[in-house]
Protein backbone atom coordinates (compact mmCIF):
# COMPACT_ATOMS: atom_id res chain seq x y z
CA UNK A 1 0.00 0.00 0.00
CA UNK A 2 2.55 2.73 1.03
CA UNK A 3 4.95 1.45 -1.14
CA UNK A 4 2.79 2.20 -3.99
CA UNK A 5 2.80 5.73 -2.84
CA UNK A 6 6.18 6.19 -2.09
CA UNK A 7 6.32 4.71 -5.93
CA UNK A 8 4.09 7.37 -6.54
CA UNK A 9 5.84 10.28 -4.87
CA UNK A 10 9.52 9.35 -6.58
CA UNK A 11 7.46 10.18 -10.23
CA UNK A 12 6.65 13.78 -8.75
CA UNK A 13 9.75 14.98 -7.39
CA UNK A 14 12.77 15.56 -8.49
CA UNK A 15 16.18 14.36 -7.23
CA UNK A 16 17.86 17.20 -5.28
CA UNK A 17 21.49 17.10 -4.99
CA UNK A 18 21.51 19.30 -1.71
CA UNK A 19 24.63 18.54 0.27
CA UNK A 20 23.70 16.36 3.37
CA UNK A 21 22.39 19.08 6.38
CA UNK A 22 21.15 18.53 9.42
CA UNK A 23 19.76 20.60 12.45
CA UNK A 24 21.85 22.78 14.02
CA UNK A 25 23.67 23.68 10.66
CA UNK A 26 24.12 27.09 8.98
CA UNK A 27 22.77 27.18 5.43
CA UNK A 28 22.50 29.31 2.38
CA UNK A 29 19.16 28.39 0.28
CA UNK A 30 19.09 30.45 -3.09
CA UNK A 31 14.97 30.93 -3.59
CA UNK A 32 13.57 31.98 -6.88
CA UNK A 33 11.73 34.84 -6.43
CA UNK A 34 9.77 36.35 -9.22
CA UNK A 35 9.56 40.19 -9.63
CA UNK A 36 6.69 41.21 -12.21
CA UNK A 37 7.98 39.60 -14.84
CA UNK A 38 11.51 39.34 -13.42
CA UNK A 39 13.08 36.68 -11.60
CA UNK A 40 15.65 36.64 -9.54
CA UNK A 41 17.63 34.88 -6.78
CA UNK A 42 17.58 35.76 -3.15
CA UNK A 43 19.97 33.89 -0.31
CA UNK A 44 18.61 33.19 2.82
CA UNK A 45 21.36 32.66 5.44
CA UNK A 46 20.11 30.77 8.10
CA UNK A 47 20.02 28.01 11.35
CA UNK A 48 18.20 24.86 10.69
CA UNK A 49 16.12 24.74 13.59
CA UNK A 50 13.71 22.02 12.23
CA UNK A 51 13.35 19.19 9.62
CA UNK A 52 9.80 17.58 9.40
CA UNK A 53 8.41 15.19 6.84
CA UNK A 54 9.31 12.47 4.86
CA UNK A 55 8.77 12.21 1.20
CA UNK A 56 7.56 14.93 -1.22
CA UNK A 57 6.52 16.33 1.61
CA UNK A 58 9.13 16.90 3.74
CA UNK A 59 10.02 20.54 4.66
CA UNK A 60 12.82 22.42 6.51
CA UNK A 61 12.62 26.25 9.18
CA UNK A 62 15.83 28.23 8.62
CA UNK A 63 15.82 31.05 11.16
CA UNK A 64 18.14 33.98 11.26
CA UNK A 65 18.21 37.28 12.50
CA UNK A 66 18.17 40.68 10.41
CA UNK A 67 18.69 44.02 12.22
CA UNK A 68 17.48 42.67 15.66
CA UNK A 69 14.57 40.86 14.48
CA UNK A 70 14.66 36.40 14.13
CA UNK A 71 12.89 35.51 11.15
CA UNK A 72 12.19 32.01 10.36
CA UNK A 73 11.34 30.59 6.93
CA UNK A 74 10.06 27.19 5.84
CA UNK A 75 11.21 25.78 2.59
CA UNK A 76 9.34 22.68 0.85
CA UNK A 77 12.47 20.51 0.77
CA UNK A 78 11.92 19.66 -2.85
CA UNK A 79 10.16 23.03 -3.90
CA UNK A 80 11.50 23.50 -7.70
CA UNK A 81 11.81 27.42 -6.60
CA UNK A 82 15.53 26.29 -4.69
CA UNK A 83 18.02 26.43 -6.95
CA UNK A 84 20.62 25.58 -4.53
CA UNK A 85 21.93 25.11 -0.88
CA UNK A 86 25.27 25.63 0.66
CA UNK A 87 25.90 24.35 3.57
CA UNK A 88 28.20 27.20 5.53
CA UNK A 89 28.87 25.98 9.13
CA UNK A 90 27.86 22.68 10.89
CA UNK A 91 26.84 22.68 14.20
CA UNK A 92 26.13 20.14 17.01
CA UNK A 93 23.02 20.47 18.70
CA UNK A 94 21.61 17.50 21.26
CA UNK A 95 17.78 18.40 19.88
CA UNK A 96 15.99 17.57 16.96
CA UNK A 97 13.94 21.00 16.98
CA UNK A 98 15.53 24.35 18.16
CA UNK A 99 13.20 26.07 19.13
CA UNK A 100 14.88 26.89 22.53
CA UNK A 101 16.80 29.55 20.01
CA UNK A 102 13.52 31.95 19.59
CA UNK A 103 14.66 32.85 23.03
CA UNK A 104 18.43 34.44 22.83
CA UNK A 105 19.54 36.91 20.28
CA UNK A 106 22.49 37.74 18.69
CA UNK A 107 25.82 36.46 19.79
CA UNK A 108 23.76 34.39 22.83
CA UNK A 109 21.82 32.39 20.26
CA UNK A 110 24.79 31.41 18.32
CA UNK A 111 26.54 30.20 21.48
CA UNK A 112 23.89 27.71 21.83
CA UNK A 113 25.21 25.77 18.83
CA UNK A 114 28.68 24.22 19.46
CA UNK A 115 30.26 24.72 15.73
CA UNK A 116 31.99 21.94 14.01
CA UNK A 117 35.09 23.20 12.37
CA UNK A 118 35.39 20.99 8.63
CA UNK A 119 38.23 18.98 9.98
CA UNK A 120 36.39 18.17 13.13
CA UNK A 121 33.75 16.83 11.10
CA UNK A 122 33.27 12.90 11.22
CA UNK A 123 30.70 11.86 8.55
CA UNK A 124 27.36 10.23 10.20
CA UNK A 125 27.43 6.69 9.48
CA UNK B 1 -24.55 11.43 -12.31
CA UNK B 2 -22.24 10.69 -15.64
CA UNK B 3 -19.81 8.41 -16.53
CA UNK B 4 -17.38 7.07 -13.78
CA UNK B 5 -14.94 4.29 -12.53
CA UNK B 6 -14.34 2.73 -9.12
CA UNK B 7 -11.08 3.09 -7.68
CA UNK B 8 -8.99 2.64 -4.34
CA UNK B 9 -8.01 5.55 -2.24
CA UNK B 10 -4.08 5.11 -2.02
CA UNK B 11 -3.23 8.44 -0.28
CA UNK B 12 -2.05 11.43 0.06
CA UNK B 13 0.83 13.75 -1.22
CA UNK B 14 2.28 16.72 -2.14
CA UNK B 15 2.96 17.60 -5.96
CA UNK B 16 4.86 20.89 -7.92
CA UNK B 17 4.31 22.86 -10.74
CA UNK B 18 7.12 24.35 -12.75
CA UNK B 19 6.43 27.73 -11.05
CA UNK B 20 6.69 26.68 -7.37
CA UNK B 21 3.01 25.87 -6.65
CA UNK B 22 2.34 23.28 -4.12
CA UNK B 23 -0.55 21.50 -4.04
CA UNK B 24 -2.31 18.43 -2.44
CA UNK B 25 -3.11 15.43 -4.20
CA UNK B 26 -4.77 12.57 -4.04
CA UNK B 27 -3.60 9.36 -5.51
CA UNK B 28 -6.72 7.04 -6.53
CA UNK B 29 -5.63 3.47 -7.91
CA UNK B 30 -7.98 2.69 -10.63
CA UNK B 31 -7.03 -0.80 -11.60
CA UNK B 32 -9.07 -1.33 -15.43
CA UNK B 33 -12.82 -1.91 -14.49
CA UNK B 34 -15.55 -3.91 -16.48
CA UNK B 35 -18.90 -3.97 -18.10
CA UNK B 36 -20.91 -5.72 -16.22
CA UNK B 37 -24.45 -4.77 -17.27
CA UNK B 38 -26.23 -2.15 -19.89
CA UNK B 39 -29.49 -0.71 -18.79
CA UNK B 40 -31.09 0.77 -22.35
CA UNK B 41 -34.02 2.87 -22.69
CA UNK B 42 -36.20 0.52 -23.91
CA UNK B 43 -35.82 -2.22 -21.81
CA UNK B 44 -34.75 -0.78 -18.07
CA UNK B 45 -36.24 2.84 -18.93
CA UNK B 46 -33.09 4.71 -17.99
CA UNK B 47 -29.79 5.29 -19.65
CA UNK B 48 -26.42 3.84 -17.56
CA UNK B 49 -23.68 0.81 -17.61
CA UNK B 50 -23.18 -1.23 -14.50
CA UNK B 51 -19.53 -1.57 -14.25
CA UNK B 52 -17.37 -3.63 -11.93
CA UNK B 53 -13.88 -3.87 -10.38
CA UNK B 54 -12.02 -5.48 -7.53
CA UNK B 55 -11.43 -9.15 -8.60
CA UNK B 56 -11.87 -11.70 -5.98
CA UNK B 57 -11.78 -15.61 -5.37
CA UNK B 58 -15.39 -17.18 -6.05
CA UNK B 59 -15.97 -18.11 -2.61
CA UNK B 60 -16.33 -14.69 -1.53
CA UNK B 61 -19.65 -13.97 -3.97
CA UNK B 62 -23.35 -15.69 -4.00
CA UNK B 63 -24.27 -17.77 -6.69
CA UNK B 64 -26.45 -15.20 -7.77
CA UNK B 65 -23.71 -12.70 -7.98
CA UNK B 66 -21.41 -14.93 -10.22
CA UNK B 67 -24.27 -15.79 -12.11
CA UNK B 68 -24.91 -11.76 -13.02
CA UNK B 69 -21.24 -11.67 -13.83
CA UNK B 70 -21.20 -15.18 -15.91
CA UNK B 71 -21.36 -12.97 -19.11
CA UNK B 72 -18.13 -11.01 -18.16
CA UNK B 73 -16.22 -13.74 -17.05
CA UNK B 74 -14.91 -11.91 -14.49
CA UNK B 75 -15.28 -12.38 -10.27
CA UNK B 76 -15.74 -8.65 -9.83
CA UNK B 77 -16.49 -7.99 -5.64
CA UNK B 78 -17.44 -4.02 -6.46
CA UNK B 79 -20.79 -3.14 -8.53
CA UNK B 80 -21.71 0.41 -9.47
CA UNK B 81 -24.31 1.70 -12.03
CA UNK B 82 -23.26 5.17 -14.22
CA UNK B 83 -26.01 7.25 -15.77
CA UNK B 84 -24.34 7.89 -19.03
CA UNK B 85 -26.34 9.08 -22.66
CA UNK B 86 -25.02 6.36 -24.76
CA UNK B 87 -25.55 3.01 -23.15
CA UNK B 88 -25.36 0.53 -26.37
CA UNK B 89 -22.00 1.97 -26.74
CA UNK B 90 -20.47 -0.62 -24.08
CA UNK B 91 -20.70 -4.33 -24.09
CA UNK B 92 -21.02 -6.47 -21.56
CA UNK B 93 -17.20 -7.31 -20.31
CA UNK B 94 -15.72 -4.44 -22.17
CA UNK B 95 -12.35 -3.29 -20.64
CA UNK B 96 -12.46 0.43 -18.84
CA UNK B 97 -9.37 1.73 -18.44
CA UNK B 98 -8.67 5.15 -16.60
CA UNK B 99 -6.73 7.02 -19.56
CA UNK B 100 -9.71 5.85 -21.72
CA UNK B 101 -12.25 7.41 -19.30
CA UNK B 102 -10.11 10.63 -17.58
CA UNK B 103 -8.12 13.15 -18.94
CA UNK B 104 -5.89 15.61 -17.10
CA UNK B 105 -7.38 19.51 -16.58
CA UNK B 106 -10.98 18.30 -16.42
CA UNK B 107 -13.37 18.19 -13.34
CA UNK B 108 -14.39 15.19 -11.53
CA UNK B 109 -16.61 14.29 -8.60
CA UNK B 110 -15.36 11.48 -5.85
CA UNK B 111 -17.89 9.79 -4.14
CA UNK B 112 -16.56 7.84 -0.94
CA UNK B 113 -17.44 6.49 2.81
CA UNK B 114 -16.17 9.12 5.06
CA UNK B 115 -14.17 7.64 8.42
CA UNK B 116 -16.57 6.18 10.87
CA UNK B 117 -16.19 8.43 13.87
CA UNK B 118 -18.99 5.91 16.03
CA UNK B 119 -21.16 8.09 18.60
CA UNK B 120 -20.37 11.21 18.93
CA UNK B 121 -21.58 14.34 20.80
CA UNK B 122 -22.64 17.52 19.73
CA UNK B 123 -19.31 19.61 20.13
CA UNK B 124 -17.47 17.27 18.37
CA UNK B 125 -20.32 16.36 15.79
CA UNK B 126 -21.73 19.70 15.39
CA UNK B 127 -18.64 22.51 16.85
CA UNK B 128 -20.96 23.10 19.77
CA UNK B 129 -19.35 25.43 21.87
CA UNK B 130 -20.29 23.56 25.43
CA UNK B 131 -20.46 25.16 28.34
CA UNK B 132 -17.10 26.03 31.20
CA UNK B 133 -15.15 23.53 32.67
CA UNK B 134 -15.37 25.58 35.53
CA UNK B 135 -16.27 28.26 37.78
CA UNK B 136 -18.85 25.89 39.47
CA UNK B 137 -20.17 24.17 35.80
CA UNK B 138 -21.98 20.90 36.40
CA UNK B 139 -22.27 20.19 33.03
CA UNK B 140 -19.14 20.50 30.24
CA UNK B 141 -19.71 19.19 27.20
CA UNK B 142 -23.86 18.71 27.21
CA UNK B 143 -26.41 19.98 24.56
CA UNK B 144 -27.85 22.52 26.56
CA UNK B 145 -31.55 23.32 25.21
CA UNK B 146 -33.08 22.05 22.11
CA UNK B 147 -35.62 24.24 21.34
CA UNK B 148 -39.08 26.31 22.99
CA UNK B 149 -41.45 25.75 25.64
CA UNK B 150 -45.34 24.96 24.31
CA UNK B 151 -44.83 27.08 21.18
CA UNK B 152 -43.80 25.14 19.05
CA UNK B 153 -44.20 22.26 21.77
CA UNK B 154 -42.25 20.12 19.97
CA UNK B 155 -38.56 19.76 18.82
CA UNK B 156 -37.55 20.92 15.31
CA UNK B 157 -37.34 18.08 12.82
CA UNK B 158 -32.93 18.10 12.17
CA UNK B 159 -32.23 19.56 14.59
CA UNK B 160 -28.68 18.74 15.43
CA UNK B 161 -27.93 16.15 18.16
CA UNK B 162 -25.32 13.72 19.49
CA UNK B 163 -25.87 10.66 17.49
CA UNK B 164 -23.82 8.44 14.97
CA UNK B 165 -21.45 10.58 12.46
CA UNK B 166 -18.86 9.13 9.77
CA UNK B 167 -19.43 6.01 7.44
CA UNK B 168 -21.63 7.36 5.28
CA UNK B 169 -21.46 8.02 2.07
CA UNK B 170 -19.93 11.73 1.03
CA UNK B 171 -19.31 13.07 -2.60
CA UNK B 172 -17.09 15.81 -2.99
CA UNK B 173 -17.54 17.69 -6.30
CA UNK B 174 -15.32 19.54 -9.14
CA UNK B 175 -11.98 18.00 -8.04
CA UNK B 176 -9.49 18.92 -10.91
CA UNK B 177 -7.54 15.88 -12.24
CA UNK B 178 -3.42 16.45 -11.80
CA UNK B 179 -2.31 13.40 -14.15
CA UNK B 180 -3.35 10.33 -15.10
CA UNK B 181 -0.42 7.13 -15.04
CA UNK B 182 -1.60 4.53 -17.31
CA UNK B 183 1.06 2.49 -15.94
CA UNK B 184 0.24 2.01 -12.97
CA UNK B 185 -3.50 2.70 -13.52
CA UNK B 186 -3.74 5.79 -11.14
CA UNK B 187 -5.54 8.60 -11.24
CA UNK B 188 -4.15 11.94 -9.36
CA UNK B 189 -6.95 14.63 -8.44
CA UNK B 190 -6.14 17.88 -6.49
CA UNK B 191 -7.74 17.87 -2.97
CA UNK B 192 -8.85 15.20 -0.60
CA UNK B 193 -11.47 12.76 -1.16
CA UNK B 194 -13.67 10.98 1.86
CA UNK B 195 -12.69 7.67 3.30
CA UNK B 196 -9.32 6.58 4.77
CA UNK B 197 -6.53 4.96 2.65
CA UNK B 198 -7.73 1.98 1.03
CA UNK B 199 -10.81 2.60 1.00
CA UNK B 200 -13.14 2.33 -2.64
CA UNK B 201 -14.19 5.67 -4.45
CA UNK B 202 -16.44 6.04 -6.91
CA UNK B 203 -14.88 8.54 -9.23
CA UNK B 204 -17.20 10.04 -12.04
CA UNK B 205 -17.23 13.08 -14.56
CA UNK B 206 -18.13 16.07 -12.44
CA UNK B 207 -22.08 16.99 -12.56
CA UNK B 208 -21.31 20.62 -12.69
CA UNK B 209 -18.69 21.47 -14.68
CA UNK B 210 -21.16 22.84 -17.00
CA UNK B 211 -22.10 25.31 -14.33
CA UNK B 212 -20.54 29.11 -14.48
CA UNK B 213 -19.34 28.73 -11.13
CA UNK B 214 -16.84 26.11 -12.33
CA UNK B 215 -16.08 27.58 -15.63
CA UNK B 216 -15.05 30.67 -13.87
CA UNK B 217 -13.36 28.32 -11.33
CA UNK B 218 -11.76 26.31 -14.14
CA UNK B 219 -10.56 29.69 -15.26
CA UNK B 220 -8.94 30.73 -12.48
CA UNK B 221 -7.20 27.73 -11.87
CA UNK B 222 -6.07 27.73 -15.57
CA UNK B 223 -2.55 28.17 -15.03
CA UNK B 224 -2.59 25.14 -12.91
CA UNK B 225 -4.14 23.12 -15.79
CA UNK B 226 -2.13 24.75 -18.45
CA UNK B 227 1.20 23.64 -16.05
CA UNK B 228 0.02 19.92 -15.71
CA UNK B 229 -0.67 19.87 -19.91
CA UNK B 230 2.73 20.87 -20.26
CA UNK B 231 3.90 18.26 -17.87
CA UNK B 232 4.49 19.07 -14.42
CA UNK B 233 7.96 17.64 -12.70
CA UNK B 234 10.06 15.13 -14.50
Amino acid sequence: MSGLLQKVEEIYTVKKDYPNFRVGDTIRVHYKIVEGDKERVQPFEGVVIRVRGAGSGKTFTVRKESYGVGIERTFPYYSPNIEKIELVKYGKVRRARLYFLRKYKGKEAMGMIREIKPWEFKKPK
Amino acid sequence: MAMGLIGKKIGMIRVFLKDGTSLPATVIEVKPNYVTAVRTEEKDGYRAIQVGAFEGKEKHLTKAELGHLKKVGRVLRKLKEFRVDNPQDYQIGQELRVEKVFQPGELVDVVGRSKGRGFAGTMKRWDFGGFPKSHGHRYHRAVGSIGNRSDPGRVWKGKRMAGHWGNEPIRVQSLLVLDVVPGLNLLIVKGSVPGPNGGVVYVEKSTIAGRKSQRLKLNRIKHMAENILKGELV
